[in-house]
């Protein structure tokens, strides 16, 4: 205690210096991990565990205090815990080994009333990435997939996608958990399935199919991160299902969805090609359209995309105001919106065209920033506006961002080039920029002039006149360049200037760098072929220069070009062609937008912003020529229904008791299998009903039981042998021995939370006396052929808590082969039915066992179904007797008397027989009872007395009979709420103890 | 979605990693960095850098850079909002959102990078949710907090979470029942070297603090409504009667919110309030620059124009300003040539003025431009565009709550070329 204490103490001093350096960080690692080893005090640990969090904030490594932090985490103390959990996440995958120690503690938590930490449990559970505890994590996944909180089931959304990314093997489970949720109603989840859905299977569009009005209606009201992901999905998915409403001559027939939707758009009636607008597609833009009213950035800009890429075009102009919105919002956000609505302004002008001016550009911009206004006031450019956006071109020029400035003269130059009325403007303004003071400007317009130039066939010998003048003050390489080269290739034009600059240039060539060296070179060529007679002299001095120059590119240029032009007893047959070669006229460059192909991909994506692809992006499809299937969409509207009472159904009476006899089955039925063993909203219901029931452990482990068994056999194992390799190294004794404490302590934690978490008074047992009898189904003469006969297995059945499980035996007793054996879908009683796979053949004499559920809902009415096969139909009903609708449950004698206290009056009934005296031996009576009800037999202290309890299959009733023996008469007492079922099952039991017989 | 987090201080160290799936290497960041390094301007920074495994998306708020790492294809924007989400709910909780303050509470700066994200994609971002997951650090309940030993995290799911209406948390009650509402505009203008408009635009917000008692379902209106241009709303106000009737009809979340914010239509003419007068002007060869500022108020509706400031960016051949303001003070940083005058309210009888002299380097050559002059300002009791509330009705409850509206008008991005 006093070392703790003092340790403790320790702690505090060392937590108030600034521990920057590592070897301080070190030292506050040591007392931290003696205070959590030896401290009991909650306050210590969670200072402690603050510390540690600062340390992971930090990125220091904190993993060796995993022992350490790992055992606090089924502390009470809330705080604690979720910074244990934070540590968890952090590290398990580093200490895998030692993070299976706490699986238990979340297991438990998965089941605790609380939703908050029912969700944080899976959270926790499934953030873990340990591959060992994939099958966990799938169990835990599909139980939370059916509870009764939305909070939990979005949780179970989510750890979908990170059991996917741990093992993508899980797939095709995933998937029908994902099926599952998406049928879910409740907006809390929708976002988050269809995350998961978009990361597990995206290609699965014929999971949408029943879901997508659903979702389209809930859109407005799904959390705003949910929305985007929606309609990316949906975006997706209408471009496969709906026809294209972009057609050349599109015109709108709109008045047949009129009375069903009173929309207010205008109404265009175009007989000859009529297009007619599915409804749903109708649907998903009426929906989405209130969304461009978000305060959410990333919900209008997914909104915009979706109308981009699906709306008829006369419809697009309602996104611009949006658009231009959001340009008022932060400097990264208006970076991606303005990408976009370049690229959207390329294909259609008209839409931003009014709003202009909001893409002025200010000097607080950041740069980026002033590039893509700039560009998409290029794009804007028409011969209406282009007078305005020249002069506010002219005001950017000046700007002292030079990038900028360089930026506009680009842009001019597409203006220029597009609207061939103002060429001349701008090339004039551009020739004034030439006295500019700044050389980049100057030497970007240069680039520009010579583009233009080479685009606009007239004279300009003026323009190259003037630049020849500039020439000696521009000292910018690729200005340079480009003025030779626009002297050389124009040197017809100005016969006087040009070999006075290649005097000049010869003079400065070996100080030039290396552009200008071969445009030198280059005007060189030129001006021998046109001008010989002046430049001979001074194109060899040329080429002799360039011929020792240390740069090899020249050097071969030079040498390609004597070749071709001086002509020598060596050169071939191409020297004839020098001229047509080098003078040949040359396409004019075309400038364009760098936007021009981002629309090739989605807008609003990453990879639009990068023009590359990134890796997950999903190719947005072409319209399909022809609409595929509507139908498919349409959802029967008692079909959702029913499966959510089925599942409220089954989350409600769920208990460990129905996964008994589950574990021979298949697992393809999820809900059933799983153990949760209290629910969550109703805990004011749990009070009033009887207490869930549970099997002992040892004894009966089954199934899910048995699986955890299994888990903590590993677990254990693993343990022990981290304890071996640790107790190795002398240094971990110490640590050792608290951590065998620890062993100890969580080996009693996991038999905690296998057996005894929940205290039962009530035991579900399995059944004392099986009937053999199998009544008759169908005979082979009605059956043509085909013979049925059914069996009480009185097990609990493993489709569905409420159900009584049945075993059907068919057999084919004609001569040929019968296919294709089912049961039909329609069950005209309303009983819900749970039908045997349907069998495909049955061969001649040979027969077959199946087994069914059938929730006969307390009641002795018959069951009516249609057993079919391929080709007929037979009407069958199954009467269960009143004693097949019941389990057995074993309780002590004392809750026996108790719970019949409370069922007295009304709900006791009670008989006076005579009995035959061979039956009055106990053996007999029990048997005779347990042969008519399937019930459990209680141990009696008292020897007259006989007691058996049992409950019924639906809705969890207690039954309880108890056999008082007053030779020779006895009083047969039936407490139960089901009082109707307690008079059925009273006068068969005065049937079978008076008669006499087996 | 997202993968990691790092927050990025200006000196370019990281001084908070939080990873929601496998751990990132820190070493990502040095894209970041270069790209950093590359930028003339911490604005200049990309927003998205690619790398060859991940992509870098980033903002930049209070000189810290919010790095976040994805791996795959992901709305830029949803990263982007997300991240401005964070910054909004850490200046909600500690009151400032800097360094320092990160770091001090480091512990619940975690908790609520926890909640808010679940593997990536965003669990709870309405602040009213979170606040009732995990409450505001205060001194007060520090200091109960070291006695008592409770926390700062609840237990029970946030009734938010699951009801209807998100954004309110039920069983509110106070003693007193306000409503105030801040109907606040900002002007966007630029305006050319003559005085005329080139574009002005009013974006305006209405900001609203509401206290009142249980489940309140207020309604708004306007004398104007049709001066609102376009519209973004609060997810609480109800799409629907704004459409048919021009209404905002909404249950209020539990106190401060933005309830709408709204764009005047471009078409409408923008009254300007305020007018600049400026003779600057640098000769060829001397080093002497004059510089002439004038200030004055037009179109005020006969309001005052307070909090008036006036910044340029001088150009970059400036070596010192030698300046007389006729009141307020100014300022000139050599090193990064910023001139801003704090002129304080207009006095319209005494026009304030900025005149002398600046000096340019030896040598440098006159700058092309002149400098641009960003304004700002501030008129109480008006709204610019002449929108007003007409009333403020309230049904469900039975108390009366004390209800009020201010009006203010503010410079947004408002530029003066010169």
């Amino acid at each position: 205690m006093r070392n703790a204490l003092v340790s403790a103490e320790n702690l505090q001093l060392t937590l108030k210096t600034d521990f920057s350096s590592e070897e301080q960080a070190l030292t506050i690692k040591h007392s931290i991990k003696q205070v959590m080893l030896e401290s009991n005090k909650e306050s210590l640990k969670l200072e402690a565990m603050k510390r540690i969090v600062g340390l992971i904030a930090k990125g220091k490594n904190a993993s060796e205090l995993f022992p350490a932090v790992v055992k606090n985490v089924a502390s009470k103390n809330i705080e604690l815990k979720k910074l244990v959990y934070v540590y968890l996440v952090r590290y398990a995958e580093e200490q895998q080994d030692l993070a299976l120690l706490s699986i238990s503690t979340f297991q438990r938590a998965l089941k605790d009333p609380n939703q908050l930490i029912r969700a944080s449990a899976l959270r926790v559970l499934s953030s873990i990435r340990v591959p060992i505890i994939v099958p966990i994590m799938m169990l835990a996944i599909k139980e939370a997939a059916t509870d009764l909180s939305p909070y939990v089931r979005k949780t179970a959304a989510h750890a979908i996608q990170k059991l996917y990314s741990l093992d993508p093997d899980q797939k095709e489970h995933l998937i029908e958990v994902i099926e599952k949720l998406l049928k879910d109603k409740s907006t809390l989840v929708a976002g988050s399935v269809v995350m998961a859905f978009e990361e597990v299977c995206p290609d699965r569009i014929d999971l949408i199919h029943k879901n997508y009005r659903k979702l389209c209606n809930l859109l407005v009201d799904v959390e705003e991160w949910g929305q985007v992901v929606i309609i990316h999905m949906l975006t997706r998915y209408a471009r496969t299902q709906f026809v294209s409403p972009w057609r050349e001559d599109a015109m709108f027939d709109e008045n047949n969805e009129k009375a069903f939707y009173d929309s207010e758009e205008e109404r265009k009636v175009e007989q000859t090609r009529p297009y007619i607008m599915d409804p749903d597609h109708r649907l998903l833009l009426r929906n989405t359209k209130p969304l461009l009213q978000s305060r959410n950035t990333a919900v209008v800009m997914a909104v915009s995309q979706l109308y981009w890429h699906l709306a008829p075009k006369h419809e697009l102009s309602i996104i611009t105001k949006s658009l231009v919105r959001l340009l008022r919002s932060h400097r990264e956000v208006q970076y991606v919106v303005l990408q976009n609505i370049a690229t959207m302004s390329i294909q259609r002008k008209g839409m931003f065209e009014p709003f202009m001016k909001s893409f002025y550009v200010r000097s607080t911009d950041a740069t980026h920033i002033k590039t893509l206004k700039l560009e998409i006031l290029t794009n804007l450019a028409n011969e209406a506006n282009i007078s305005t956006i020249l002069r506010e071109f002219q005001t950017y020029v000046k700007s002292q961002d030079k990038a900028f400035a360089a930026a506009t003269i680009q842009a001019i130059g597409r203006c220029a080039t597009n609207i061939s009325e103002v060429t001349d403007t701008c090339l004039n303004g551009l020739v004034l920029l030439l006295s500019n003071r700044d050389e980049t400007v100057v030497a970007e317009s240069v680039v520009v002039i010579k583009k233009l130039l080479q685009t606009q066939p007239s004279q300009h010998s003026d323009i190259i006149k003037h630049m020849a003048k500039l020439f000696d003050n521009i000292t910018v390489p690729m200005a340079r360049a480009s003025i030779l080269w626009l002297m050389g290739e124009y040197c017809e034009h100005v016969p006087k200037i040009a070999p006075d600059v290649l005097r000049k240039m010869a003079k400065t060539f070996t100080n030039e760098e290396d552009i200008v060296k071969l445009q030198i070179v280059n005007l060189a060529a030129k001006l021998y072929l046109t001008n010989s007679k002046q430049t001979k002299l001074l194109t060899q001095y040329i080429l002799n220069l360039g011929k020792y120059d240390q740069n090899y590119d020249i050097r071969d240029r030079t040498r390609f070009i004597r070749q071709l032009i001086v002509p020598n007893e060596k050169s071939g047959a191409l020297s004839k062609y020098a001229r047509r070669i080098l003078m040949a006229p040359k396409p004019a460059p075309v400038l364009q937008s760098a936007f021009k192909d981002r629309d090739r991909f989605q807008l609003g994506t990453l990879s639009h912003t990068l023009n590359s692809q990134a890796s997950g992006y999903l190719e947005l499809s072409d319209w399909p020529a022809v609409a595929p299937d509507q139908s498919v969409r349409n959802v029967e509207v008692v079909e959702p229904q029913k499966n959510g009472n089925a599942v409220k159904v089954e989350s409600r009476s769920e208990s460990e008791s129905g996964s008994e006899s589950s574990s021979s089955e298949s697992s393809s039925e999820s809900g059933s299998e799983l153990d949760s063993d209290s629910d969550s909203g109703t805990d004011q219901k749990k009070n009033t009903k009887p207490k869930p029931v549970q099997s002992k452990p040892v004894i009966k482990v089954r199934s899910t039981t048995e699986y955890k068994h299994a888990l903590l056999l590993i677990i254990m194992t693993k343990y022990i042998l981290i304890h071996i390799v640790l107790s190795i190294s002398t240094q971990f004794f110490v640590n050792c021995m608290c951590s065998l404490l620890h062993l100890c302590v969580f080996l009693a934690c996991q038999f905690d939370a296998v057996s005894w978490h929940v205290h039962v008074s009530l035991q579900a047992s399995s059944p004392v006396f099986v009937p053999e009898t199998s009544h008759e189904l169908l005979h082979r003469m009605t059956g043509k052929g085909l013979s049925a006969q059914y069996r009480f297995t009185r097990q609990p059945c493993i489709y569905g808590n409420s159900m009584v499980s049945l075993q059907l035996t068919l057999s084919n007793s004609s001569d040929q082969a019968l296919e294709n054996i089912h049961i039909s879908e329609k069950s005209s009683t309303g009983q819900n039915i749970h039908r045997f796979n349907a069998i495909e053949r049955l061969e001649p004499q040979a027969s077959v066992t199946v087994s069914m559920g059938v929730d006969f809902n307390d009641s002795t009415q018959a069951a009516n179904f249609q057993l079919c096969t391929k080709e007929d139909e037979f009407s069958v009903s199954i009467q269960p007797a009143v004693g097949e609708l019941l389990l057995p449950i074993t309780m002590s004698e004392a809750d026996f008397t108790k719970e019949q206290g409370k069922l007295m009056g009304m709900n006791e009934s009670s008989a006076t027989i005579t009995m035959k005296p061979e039956n009055v031996s106990s053996q007999s009576v029990n048997r005779k009872v347990v042969s008519v009800a399937n019930i459990g037999v209680i141990p009696s202290s008292q020897e007259n007395i006989y007691r058996f309890a049992g409950k019924t299959v639906s809705s969890g009733s207690l039954v309880l009979v108890s056999v008082a023996l007053k030779d020779p008469d006895a009083v047969i007492t039936i407490n139960t709420e089901k009082t109707v079922i307690g008079s059925m099952l009273l006068r068969q039991f005065k049937t079978a103890l008076t008669n006499s017989g087996p | 979605m997202i993968h990691s987090l790092f927050l990025v201080n200006a000196s370019g160290d990281i001084f908070l990693e939080k990873h929601w799936k496998s751990v990132v290497s820190r070493s990502v960041c040095d894209y970041f960095f270069e790209a950093l390094e590359r930028a003339t301007e911490p604005e200049n920074v990309p927003p998205v850098i690619p790398t060859p495994h991940h992509f870098l998306i980033n903002v930049l708020r209070h000189r810290i850079y919010f790095v976040a790492v994805i791996q795959s294809e992901v709305p830029p924007l949803f990263v982007i909002e997300f991240l401005h989400r964070v910054v909004d709910t850490f200046q909600d909780y500690f009151g400032v959102c800097s360094e320092a303050a990160i770091k001090d509470n480091v512990v619940v700066v975690y908790e609520l990078l926890e909640e808010m994200l679940d593997n990536g994609f965003p669990l709870a971002t309405e602040s009213n949710i979170l606040k009732e997951l995990i409450k505001p650090p205060t001194i007060l309940r520090t200091v109960v907090n070291t006695i008592t030993g409770s926390t700062n995290v609840g237990e029970q799911l946030p009734t938010g979470q699951l009801s209807v209406v998100p954004w309110r948390r039920t069983g509110v009650k106070y003693t007193n029942n306000e409503a105030y509402f801040d109907v606040v505009e900002e002007i966007d203008a630029i305006i050319d070297k003559s005085g005329s408009t080139i574009t002005a635009e009013i974006q305006g917000v209405i900001d609203a603090c509401v206290k009142l008692t249980g489940m309140p379902d207020l309604t708004l209106s306007f004398m104007n409504p049709r001066l609102l241009d376009d519209v973004s709303f609060h997810p609480c106000v109800r799409f629907k009667r704004w459409e048919a009737e021009r209404i905002l009809s909404f249950i209020p979340p539990d106190g401060n919110f933005r309830l709408l914010s709204y764009h005047v239509s471009s078409q409408n003419l923008v009254a300007i309030p305020v007018y600049v007068k400026h003779n600057i002007s640098f000769r060829e060869g001397s080093s002497q620059g004059r510089f002439e500022l004038t200030l004055g108020p037009k179109q005020t509706m006969g309001k005052a124009v307070e909090s008036v400031l006036v910044s340029s960016q001088l150009p970059r051949g400036v070596l010192n300003a030698n300046l007389s303001p006729s009141q307020g003070t100014y300022t000139f940083d050599p090193v990064t040539k910023l001139l801003s005058w704090d002129v304080g309210k207009i006095n319209p009888q005494k026009l304030p003025s900025l005149k002398g002299s600046v000096s340019l380097q030896t040598g440098a050559s006159k700058p092309d431009e002149n400098p641009t002059i960003n304004i700002q300002f501030k008129i109480q009791q008006l709204a610019i565009s002449g929108l007003k509330v007409n009333r403020l009705d309230m049904y469900g409850e039975k108390y009366k709550p004390f209800k009020g509206i201010k009006y203010m008008t503010k410079a947004g991005k408002f530029q003066v070329r010169t």
